[in-house]
């Protein structure tokens, strides 16, 4: 048994790496071959390609080999809709917050008057 | 939203879970009451331009509230939050999860865990609610879901939105 059974395919496991949140910082600006990428790191090739693996299972980028040279590029909508969901929970508790807000008002008017 | 009036929206990716605080100008009984008697939950519960219409309500450990969320069409948006702990005035526990309009829980979709707090700030409420999914692939799905909507491509202020999801 090879132990990579630990769950890959979600971007938050993906993105709780500094090492690939930094692949993906880098990678935002343009595509970039592996070579390149990996060159800030003090980590062997096959561990660096773990994390290339990682950000590509996610759905984060993608790569494509031409001869020798391995070149990576974001793909920014599994992001975007992350970030799209929370924005529409953040603006769907607003909304409703602003009804309980008139609801108390009108409550408390009652109460007064009485 | 009056503009004293805290609210804090807080998402944790890691620990899939969103923290939402909001204060409100009353005392702690009225803002309980408002979330715990149906016939006010209909008068605020559903987001603009929605309306709430409870189907049936049973506010006990073990009860729960089937309610549909109404859109201006007409769709109807069933939901239940299934209530497991209850201590009044101080807050409550539950579920909350997807259904049809007889109630039945739509397996395929995840439920959340709901941590309700009310504490006196003054003469004001502050109310916290916690959801939290079971896993990150749990959250993911909620999201997917919200992405067959369509969306852009775009992705404007990435280095904010790291921050925001893995701090």
């Amino acid at each position: 048994m090879d132990k990579y059974n630990e769950p890959l395919d979600t971007i938050f496991h993906a993105l709780a790496d500094p090492t690939r949140r930094a692949v993906v910082q880098r990678l935002v600006k343009g595509p970039a071959p592996v070579k390149e990428l990996a060159a800030p790191y003090d980590m062997a090739l096959p561990s660096f390609m773990k994390h290339i693996s990682v950000l590509e299972q996610a759905g984060l980028i993608a790569s494509q080999k031409q001869g020798r040279v391995r070149t990576c590029t974001f793909n920014p909508d599994k992001l975007a809709a992350a970030e799209q969901w929370f924005e529409q929970q953040r603006a769907i508790w607003a909304s409703r917050f602003d009804n309980l807000d008139t609801l108390l008002t009108t409550l408390q008017g009652e109460t007064d008057e009485t | 939203m009056k503009p004293d009036l805290r609210f804090d929206f807080i998402a944790d990716m890691q620990k899939s879970t969103l923290t939402v605080r909001r204060e409100f100008a009353a005392k702690r009984q009225l803002v309980w009451d408002c979330y715990t008697k149906c016939e006010l939950l209909d008068q605020w519960y559903a987001p603009k331009p929605l309306t709430t219409k409870t189907k049936s309500f049973d506010f006990r450990e073990g009860g729960h509230w089937h309610f549909a969320m109404i859109d201006p069409n007409g769709t109807h948006y069933w939901s239940r939050t299934d209530y497991e702990t209850i201590t009044p005035i101080d807050g409550y526990t539950g579920y909350d999860g997807f259904t049809d309009e007889t109630g039945v829980i739509n397996p395929d979709l995840p439920r959340s865990h709901i941590n309700m707090t009310f504490t006196d700030k003054g003469n004001h409420t502050l109310t916290e609610t916690v959801v939290s999914y079971n896993a990150p692939e749990d959250l993911q799905t909620v999201i997917d879901m919200g992405m067959e909507g369509g969306m852009a491509s775009t992705l404007e202020r990435l280095d904010e939105l790291l921050v925001k999801l893995t701090a």
